[in-house]
Order: structure tokens, then C-alpha cells, then sequence
């Protein structure tokens, strides 16, 4: 199962991993959001040893989710040392998501 | 490989109103319902008051759960999976996900619906979650105390644009022509919200912004004045077309993209293969109408699955009569 990270934990938690870090922005009221979840899981427990996965609640943590500019959910951003690598917007099917990150997974 | 009787493919209201009524009639449907799509797009509205059965009216999601757990009661089986290649062959529809599941079929639901219909201005697809948005009740949250603009003329651009005030320190509706399509109560509502107001008989022809969205150009199609709106939010919402890709160079398309099916019936020009939902409809458009047309569906299919039984039991019948009639085979 991925985490979920918060504004406080954030920094430490993503910016400062040594593995890539895919933060899932999500809210409860998103209905893709919640479709995209599993896959998001699914991913995550299919390559632990590459990549961290994490979740944000853009309704509780509006600082991180207004730093990254996320207007948009659900917005999966990886971040590699610190900056942001690739940001894919919407949900998407497992295979295009796994396209998408084929440089990270 | 999976054998099935039917297999409904899309999962709205039209694909699980068939399911409903396929599985009732025990032709235990699977139904693919699409990974990221489940639901349909309903599944991006908040409250719906115009689905019969709902006085104090129902959320959109909260409805189509209802739906699935509805059919699947009745023994459907629900797959979350998207369909990557149709052939469609009378007799043994196949059918392959993209997650490599492969089904046939003796008879398919064509229950696709429409996608979200483009501006098709540079920078949209840029801007694309960075102000540029198709979903209001996805997005509406990050917009608060912003001027925000909404495209379209007809009763979602109206149903966003109210919903959107809620966030919004104004929303300003853009439609290209003076009057809306909107229905009336869906008029009457966004014409008692103060913080709406209307451009018409205008038209979004340039989109501005680097990283965010920080304006739009907007053109008079009456005097052809152009003038600028800076806005840091965009709704699009004008409208939708058929989803038609995975079936289009198999099945014949009305000249307006939707998919042809025969006079009332939700048959298409393949023996086995039938239509509901949005994909057909270029008229009404609704839950409701969605909901009928996937019903009609289960009920063709039903009766062709019966028919096909039929012919089949008496093609045995014949040919077990006939091997009892035949001489026993000589003992050598």
C-alpha cells in the first residue's frame, strides 16, 4: 500500500528520497481519483524497488497541492532528487499509466 | 479465452441498464466497464434531480453504484478493464482488454457514450489541468476566489457554471450565440446566481499562459470585435462526440459520427450486435434516455440469443433424428 504524505511530511518523505518518488494528488470527492487509485496501488506494489509511492489529499494539504500549481485532479507527479521528472494529468488505464512511466519503472 | 453469451461494453447507464435486464433474464452479461471510465459520466456530476425515483434527487456516482450493485445482483459480471480490439464476427464476437482478457461472444452491447468535445486551440492540451479543465466537480475546489470561464451554451456548461460559483469569485459563461440551449430550470437557476454573468455571441479564439492559465481572448461573432478576459480558470463544456474508435471501420456512422442502428431497435448492420447510450443518440442525451435505450438493448439481444437457441436446438434435434434413423454400422 502506498502512504499518505501531508505538508508536513512532504519534504522529507519526497524531496529528499533517494528513490523517485510518484505522489498520487488525490480528494475524496474526486470520482476518477478514486478509480485511479487501485491501479496507482498496483503499480506501486509491482515496483517497490524502483519507485516510492505516495498520496496526497489536496483538501488537507492545500500548501503542497498550491506549490505544484495542481489544478487539475487526479495529477500524478514524480518527483527524482527533489524537482518534478513528469506530471500526467487525469486518470488513465494501467498500460498507458505504465507507458507513461516507463522511464521510472 | 472466455465463451459467453453477451458481453456489454461500456458501463453508464445504457451498459448497466442492459446488464440489469440481461442478467434478469439469466444470459449471465459481462460486462466491461472500463478501468479509469466505470460508470460513465455521471460519474462526474454531482446532483442529478431529473432521474425518475428521486425526489430529493441522488449524486450522480451514489446512482450508478446503485446501478452496478443492481446488476450484479441479478449475476453480472462487472470488469474493470478497457476493451483494446473488437472483431466482430456473427456467431463469436471477439473480444480482447488491455489487460490481455479475451472473451467471445454470441451477441455484444455497444454502450460506449461520448467523450468530452475539444476547443482545438493551441495551448488547451498544454494547459490542460493547469487551468484548462473538462470537469467541474473534479476541479472547481482549486479555483477558489478566482474569476473563472465557462464555454458552452447548453445544460452542462449551465450545470457547471452554478456549480462553479460555489468556488469562484465570478464565473463568466461564454456561448457563441445569444440564446442558451439550456433547459429552463437550468436558466432560471443561473440567472438567480449573482456571481454569474454571460459573454454571448462569443467565442474563445486564443488561450494565453505558460505554466498556468492567465487569460483568453474572446471574439464578438456579431461585430467581430475581439477583447480579453483574464481568467485563471477555463471550463470547457460544449458539448460531446460518440465514442465510436473501436468500431468505426466495422459498423456503419451517420454522417454526424454517431453510430446507426435500425429505425427504433438498437440493432446495428452486424447480425449479434446491438447499440444503447449516448453512441446512438444525438437528440436527448439523458440518464433517462440512456437508461431506456440499454433496456431495448437487453431486450433485442435476449430475443436473438432465444432465436439462435431455437435454430440451434432444432438443427440437433434434426441431426440426432437423423443418426437414429441411420442403419447400425456393420461389425466386421
Amino acid at each position: 500500500m502506498s502512504t499518505e504524505v501531508t505538508d508536513a511530511t512532504f519534504e522529507e518523505t519526497v524531496l529528499k528520497s533517494d528513490k523517485p518518488v510518484l505522489v498520487d494528488f488525490w480528494a475524496p470527492w474526486c470520482g476518477p481519483c478514486r478509480m485511479v487509485s487501485p491501479i496507482v496501488d498496483q503499480i506501486a506494489e509491482e515496483n517497490t524497488e524502483k519507485l516510492n509511492v505516495v498520496k496526497v489529499n489536496t483538501d488537507e494539504n492545500l500548501e503542497t497541492a498550491s506549490k505544484y500549481g495542481i489544478t487539475s485532479i487526479p495529477a500524478l507527479y514524480v518527483f527524482k532528487d527533489g524537482e518534478v521528472a513528469k506530471t500526467i494529468i487525469g486518470a488513465r488505464p494501467k498500460p498507458a499509466l505504465e507507458d507513461e512511466l516507463s522511464d521510472f519503472i | 479465452m472466455t465463451d459467453t453469451q453477451l458481453v456489454i461494453i461500456g458501463s453508464g447507464p445504457a451498459g448497466y441498464t442492459a446488464a440489469v435486464y440481461a442478467a434478469r433474464a439469466n444470459l449471465s452479461p459481462v460486462v466491461i466497464a472500463g478501468s479509469v471510465t466505470a460508470g460513465g459520466e455521471l460519474m462526474n456530476t454531482t446532483d442529478v434531480e431529473n432521474y425518475p425515483g428521486f425526489p430529493a434527487g441522488v449524486q450522480g456516482p451514489e446512482l450508478m453504484e446503485s446501478m452496478r450493485e443492481q446488476a450484479e445482483k441479478f449475476g453480472a459480471e462487472v470488469i474493470y478493464d478497457d476493451v483494446a480490439t473488437l472483431k466482430l464476427e456473427p456467431g463469436a464476437h471477439q473480444i480482447e482488454t488491455a489487460l490481455g482478457a479475451r472473451y467471445t461472444a454470441q451477441a455484444v452491447i455497444l454502450a460506449t457514450g461520448s467523450a468530452y468535445r475539444e476547443l482545438n486551440l493551441p495551448n488547451e492540451k498544454k494547459l490542460s489541468g493547469h487551468g484548462v479543465s473538462w470537469c467541474a466537480t473534479c476541479d472547481g475546489f482549486f479555483f477558489r476566489n478566482q474569476h473563472i470561464a465557462v464555454v458552452g451554451g447548453g445544460d452542462s456548461a449551465l450545470e457547471e457554471a452554478t456549480f462553479l460559483t460555489r468556488f469562484a469569485s465570478k464565473v463568466t459563461l461564454i456561448h457563441r450565440r445569444q440564446e442558451l440551449r439550456a433547459s429552463q430550470a437550468m436558466q432560471d437557476r443561473a440567472a438567480a446566481d449573482e456571481k454569474l454573468e454571460y459573454l454571448l455571441d462569443s467565442e474563445v479564439t486564443e488561450i494565453h499562459g505558460e505554466d498556468s492559465l492567465s487569460g483568453l481572448t474572446v471574439r464578438n461573432t456579431v461585430s467581430g470585435e475581439t477583447s480579453e478576459l483574464p481568467v485563471t480558470g477555463l471550463f470547457v463544456a460544449i458539448g460531446s462526440d460518440p465514442r465510436t474508435s473501436l468500431f468505426g471501420d466495422q459498423l456503419s456512422l451517420r454522417s454526424d459520427g454517431y453510430l446507426n442502428v435500425e429505425g427504433r431497435t438498437s440493432k446495428t448492420a452486424i447480425e449479434g450486435v446491438f447499440a444503447a447510450g449516448d453512441v446512438i443518440d444525438s437528440v436527448y442525451r439523458q440518464a433517462i434516455t440512456a437508461a431506456g435505450s440499454g433496456c431495448s438493448a437487453a431486450l433485442d439481444a435476449e430475443h436473438y440469443l432465444a432465436d439462435l437457441d431455437a435454430v440451434t436446438k432444432q438443427a440437433e434435434a434434426v441431426a440426432a433424428a437423423e443418426a437414429s434413423q441411420a442403419p447400425a454400422p456393420i461389425a466386421s
